[in-house]
């Protein structure tokens, strides 16, 4: 609007959008990041599209088809049950995103609530789930997932919540400190004199001020999800069979077979680990975007979210 | 020094009471289905299922109120006639038994540490001699392709499951030269090497995983010290390279690097959960998973409890070595 009444007399710098700013920044910036990136939404349509994209179901049993080698009818070879391997990977990337970015968000979401009650309130209330905290995060994550998945059962909807309540738990402290970086700034103590709620402050002053490290959270615990996801599924404590989860896939009857027909070992890991690995490298470099420190104190987000920098 | 110890060690108390109340709820969740299946197992005759129901409770303990069976699990009131009565609890190091083998759980636990530890010790020496080269490298050569391809591979570290790996080495070994690793645990004091060479596959793998993370540490805190003044002043006083990177930043780059690998701690052991059913070794990860599988909900209780305690000492641990290295966290 403004940048249009002047555009003729004034030089204005044409501002973007935030997010479009960081897009072409992060293009720009980060070739690694954004291969990472590609890799990601590429999972993610695979997941979406599975319907379209896989030439079978994925419990379509090929009867006389067991353990067929990777062929033009089965590019990836058959399972042990006669299941195309290609068309269970592409159902099993659906499985994947959708539980990752469920775990993920919740454990975010989860961070933030707790992130910022402790971090706001300070003293007692502070101090207790302070304690809470250092206790839950005594146990061996796996320990407690596997632990509280034996009690609530196997399924989605149930690994979605166990993990994202341990991972949000466990991320708490990141959300916390970054609250109290963003707490001590004078515009809050001026929201504060000039009669806000409580309520509004952390909505509209903190909660803006701490998205950096949240997105950073979110992003960087995808591929740690969709990892542990699989490891649980692998073990047998995660989405139960029949349905085609790439730690499944390489477990139970299928390990008999895997000598005989080793393209069962390799595809499922291999899919894992391109897309953790493009996980991860997205993370990363949205990460060195948004919080320079790490750079050398340039950019926009200052305030450290905690005392030692993180990985 | 001294006033940091002792605030860190009663600091412990709370937590470590914290940990035995969660460790105690989450077993108060059983689900009903334990006890229908000691009930399928104890049926005999004609008495009444409630009768047999009320018994099995009984001999758990689960017929008292809360408090007191916390209490009782904690060692702090005596058990009931029933079962022998007197103190048996954690505080008399007595976790109680297996409900199905009856096995005393404190006693199989000590017996499966040693193996997991020498998982976790040789994944931990694995990691640090991968990550620490890499790392350094990675630092003082910002933005070269060697940085690039450090960085890259410390991603690769983290992003492939160590499941898969393992299943590979027993898959792609044994079509290429007919060799797979031992299925069976071979006890050190049985055969020294053979022992070595059953961890050391599984170390590695769990190794490499944690390099990943130990890398980037590494690599992150030595790009920080080598941007403070005393480096530049290291510089400008015309010192060789390796007298900067090795005397000058790697001492400080390290100290932040302990708490990495203390930190890893916590994902070696859930790792270890994995590569000991790979593997076959008989350490505590198998020994939890396989209570799971039969609903011991003791022995499930009793790995939580003192993984956590273990956990929490080596925090503590941890911690103290980082305000010993760097005297700037004690005066805060």
């Amino acid at each position: 609007m403004t940048e249009d009444t002047y555009a003729g007399t004034l030089p204005i710098r044409k501002k973007r959008p935030f997010l479009v700013d960081l897009a072409t920044r992060f293009v720009k910036e980060k070739p690694l990041g954004t291969v990472g990136a590609v890799i990601v939404i590429l999972f993610l349509f695979v997941g979406i599209f599975a319907n379209w994209l896989a030439p079978y179901d994925y419990n379509d049993a090929f009867v006389g088809g067991k353990l067929e080698a990777p062929s033009t009818s089965f590019w990836l070879g058959t399972d042990n049950v006669g299941r195309d391997v290609l068309s269970r990977i592409i159902y099993g990337a659906r499985i994947s995103m959708f539980v990752g970015l469920g775990i993920s968000g919740l454990a975010t979401v989860i961070s933030t609530i707790i992130g910022m009650i402790s971090g706001f309130a300070g003293g007692k209330t502070d101090i207790i789930i302070q304690r809470f905290v250092d206790a839950w995060v005594c146990f061996p994550g796996m320990f407690v997932m596997l632990t509280f998945l034996a009690i609530v059962g196997q399924g989605v909807a149930q690994l979605i919540l166990v993990l994202g309540i341990q991972g949000g738990i466990a991320g708490s402290r990141l959300a916390r400190s970054a609250v109290m970086a963003i707490k001590s700034n004078t515009y809050v103590e001026a929201a504060r004199a000039i009669g806000c709620p409580t309520s509004t402050i952390l909505m509209r002053h903190i909660l803006p001020n701490i998205m950096a490290p949240l997105i950073i959270m979110f992003t960087m615990g995808l591929g740690g999800a969709i990892l542990a996801e699989s490891s649980i599924s692998f073990i047998g404590y995660g989405i139960p069979p029949p349905a085609p989860t790439w730690g499944g896939m390489l477990s139970g009857n299928a390990r008999r077979y895997m000598i005989q027909a080793p393209w069962l070992a390799i595809f499922p890991g291999l899919a894992l680990s391109i897309v953790v690995y493009g996980a991860n490298m997205f993370g990363d470099a949205l990460r060195d975007l948004l919080d320079p420190r790490l750079r050398g104190g340039l950019g926009r987000y200052s305030g450290g979210p905690t005392r030692r920098p993180s990985l | 020094m001294r006033s940091y110890i002792t605030r860190r060690a009663i600091l412990i108390i709370p937590t470590l009471i914290l940990v035995t109340i969660m460790t105690f709820l989450m077993v108060r969740f059983v689900p009903g289905n334990v006890i229908d299946m000691m009930i399928s197992d104890n049926m005999v005759g004609d008495t009444p299922i409630e009768v047999i129901r009320e018994n099995i409770e009984k001999s758990l303990g689960l017929d008292v109120p809360p408090h007191v069976q916390y209490l009782r699990w904690v060692g702090i009131l005596p058990q009931p006639e029933e079962n022998g009565g007197g103190f048996h609890g954690i505080l008399q190091g007595d976790l109680g038994k297996s409900l199905w083998t009856k096995r005393v759980i404190t006693t199989e636990i000590l017996s499966r540490i040693p193996i997991s530890m020498e998982l976790g010790i040789i994944s931990i020496i694995t990691g640090m001699i991968v990550a620490f080269p890499i790392g350094i490298y990675s630092a003082i050569r910002q933005d070269t392709i060697g940085d690039y391809l450090g960085r890259s591979f410390a991603i690769l570290c983290i992003a492939v499951p160590g499941f898969w790996i393992g299943t590979l080495v027993f898959v792609l070994p044994s079509i290429w030269w007919g060799w797979s690793p031992a299925v069976e645990y071979i006890p050190i004091t049985k055969n020294f090497g053979a022992n070595i060479v059953q961890f050391l596959i599984p170390g590695l793998i769990m190794g490499t995983a944690s390099a990943g993370g130990t890398m980037r540490m590494t690599r992150t805190m030595m790009l920080e010290v080598l941007r403070q003044d005393y480096i530049k002043t290291a510089w400008s006083k015309g010192l060789r390279e390796r007298s900067v990177i090795i005397r000058h930043a790697m001492k400080n780059a390290m100290i932040p690097v302990v708490t990495i690998i203390g930190g890893q701690i916590p994902t070696l052991i859930g790792g270890a959960v994995i590569m000991e059913q790979i593997f076959c070794l008989p350490g505590i990860g198998r020994y939890m998973l396989d209570a799971l599988g039969a609903r011991d909900y003791p022995i499930i209780s009793g790995c939580n409890l003192m993984m956590a305690s273990i956990l929490l000492v080596v925090i503590l641990l941890v911690d103290m070595s980082y305000a010993w290295l760097d005297p700037r966290i004690r005066y805060r």
